[in-house]
């Protein structure tokens, strides 16, 4: 490990860093804590466990654990499988799937082509999240939207989307909102492969897939696995898909964090609400985990 | 790549286009509906295109001020918060040693991932709550910057180190304050940096729906991402006129901000940089 001379003092150096410390202690380790004690009480917005909540152990944990109904529609068993299943669509499939295609695609092209496609999938991720949902409600509507409008010209009829396939229309939904996160890690991970080893293998006669398979694939599987681990922690917490559904029709699309925010802020049920949070944040806190022990193995080997 | 038989270029050829397609088509209703008199949730050319819609939005007070004012307040505070905090903050990273600064740089990785969304929201609300900040621009200000700040300190971190620091060193060497140092040497180097950070602070606070949806209560104080659901009629339909235009007014500084970023500096990517 090098280290560089210092610029200046650790005293200015530690003056400087105390605006940030003082945001990261306020609303990053407070929060984290104060969760978890507010997990084991019964805080609610009014009445008289508003000022002075009881302590209450384990019930909010009991409730969300209670294996008898926890699988029904609206409760949280049945709200993680959700979630599960809207990671594995839309973040692992969709997302990373779609991003590696185009980033793969346009592998060593240039032309307006790529500029295009490109610039459409960074538009879809830039546009503020209540009008993409507006766009998307417009899209998908069963009467005048453009998808069934193409769909009916194809003699394909006009479902209801969001009402008859609704987990499958925000995992789609999903999928085209954060597909520019991927194709950019992944476009930029191809420019630093070195072009020798594509024409050496051109040389030798390997097909496109052959040299997708055996020769960058091999070399992006770092990249690969970062990017898993990052957006599948982005989008088990996302809450975008409650501005196209709700969470329902009948509770189908109540991700968790949709049911987190019906629990402590439909309900004020802070307490419960706690409990959830709590699990949620365990989640994330070992998958942001396996994502360092990762990174710095990556380190270690460079 | 020239050894390719024509028929799997064309099959690439398309299935690019595919992919534009499925990119591009959602957006569409986004560019017509707003000049079309009459809107509805299909795309369709205006044969009239009018800017009736963008006059029902600027007649209507509520709107204009949620874009106009709450939104650049927002907008506005979280910028200059993060952008002033993140400054300090990876310069000293870079070029101090401050003894646990590792261990910080740790925890905002760790903690910036576990502490987000609705799940955040939980403790953070009562935080706001007990503050006193609840339905106060502050309240969201603050929020919205604790929660950017980890990312722009990594981007700006990652900025300030690619600096060759013999400026600095050259400047102290021939008798300059660290003070001016800082000022007159390291700031105008940084500053692209620092407005790149500023920029992706605003368009994030612009943007963003669960905070103020959770910390504000009164109606005039409500950003525009809130406002939208204010265009509703007593039939529980969205007053689609309305909302189209002002979906477009609301989306159009956000792409402003990022051409310029593309403009000065190309779309480079930065890691994490979402939300």
């Amino acid at each position: 490990m090098e280290q560089k001379p210092a610029i200046f003092s650790a005293r200015v150096g530690a003056l400087f860093l105390l605006p940030a410390l003082a945001f990261v202690a306020l609303f990053l380790l407070f929060p984290f804590v104060w969760v978890i004690v507010l997990s084991f009480t019964n805080q609610t917005l009014t009445g008289a466990t508003a000022a002075n909540p009881e302590f209450v152990g384990l019930a909010n944990y009991e409730r969300l654990f209670d294996f008898d109904r926890w699988m029904r529609a609206g409760e949280f068993g049945s709200s993680l499988l959700i979630t599960v299943q809207f990671v594995l669509g839309s973040a692992l499939i969709g997302q990373a799937g779609l991003g590696l295609l185009i980033a793969w695609l346009f592998y060593r092209r240039r032309g307006w082509l790529r500029t295009v496609v490109t610039t459409l999938v960074v538009l879809a991720w830039i546009i503020p999240e209540v009008v993409v949902a507006f766009a998307w409600f417009a899209f998908l509507d069963r009467d005048a939207g453009t998808f069934n409008n193409i769909l009916d010209a194809f003699g394909l009829g006009r479902p209801d989307w969001l009402f008859n396939y609704p987990l499958l229309s925000i995992m789609v939904f999903n999928t085209w909102r954060g597909t520019a996160f991927s194709m950019l890690l992944f476009q930029s991970a191809l420019e630093t492969i070195p072009p020798s080893y594509i024409e050496t293998a051109e040389v030798a006669g390997a097909s496109g897939w052959q040299k997708f398979r055996h020769i960058l694939l091999p070399l992006l599987i770092g990249h690969i696995i970062t990017d898993l681990i990052l957006i599948t922690l982005w989008t088990f917490n996302v809450f975008t898909p409650y501005l196209l559904t709700g969470g329902g029709p009948r509770n189908q699309t109540q991700l968790v964090s949709i049911y987190t925010y019906e629990t402590a802020f439909q309900f004020f049920r802070f307490g419960q609400g706690a409990a959830i949070a709590v699990v949620i944040m365990f989640i994330n806190l070992t998958l942001a985990m396996i994502y360092l022990a990762i990174l710095r193995r990556q380190r270690a080997a460079t | 790549m020239n050894r390719m038989s024509p028929l799997a270029r064309a099959g690439l050829f398309l299935l690019a286009i595919l992919l534009g397609l499925f990119f591009v088509l959602p957006m569409l209703w986004l560019i017509t509906a707003p000049l079309n008199p009459r809107t509805t949730l299909s795309v369709t050319l205006p044969s009239q295109p009018s800017l009736d819609n963008f006059r029902a939005v600027f007649d209507n007070g509520f709107a204009i001020r949620a874009l106009l004012v709450n939104n650049l307040i927002i907008g506005g505070g979280a910028m200059v918060l993060v952008a002033v905090v993140a400054t300090l903050a990876s310069y000293s990273l870079s070029r101090t040693r401050v003894p646990g600064s590792k261990l910080l740089v740790y925890v905002l990785i760790l903690f910036s991932s576990v502490v987000s969304g609705t799940a955040a929201m939980v403790p953070i609300f009562l935080l706001a709550y007990n503050l006193g900040l609840i339905n106060e621009h502050i309240g969201v200000i603050l929020v919205m910057t604790g929660g950017l700040l980890p990312s722009a300190i990594f981007i700006m971190r990652d900025f300030v180190d690619s600096i060759p620091r013999s400026y600095e060193e050259a400047a102290l060497v021939c008798g300059a304050s660290p003070r001016r140092t800082f000022w007159d040497v390291a700031m105008p180097l940084v500053r692209p940096g620092v407005l790149v950070v500023a920029i992706w602070a605003f368009v994030n606070a612009w943007g963003a729906f669960l905070v103020p949806l959770v910390l504000l209560r009164s109606p005039e104080k409500m950003p525009a991402s809130i406002a939208f659901y204010s265009f509703y009629t007593e039939a529980g339909t969205p007053n689609l006129p309305l909302v189209s235009a002002y979906a477009f007014l609301y989306t159009i500084p956000v792409l402003l901000l990022y051409l310029i970023i593309n403009w000065r500096f190309g779309f480079r990517f930065f890691g994490g940089i979402k939300r």
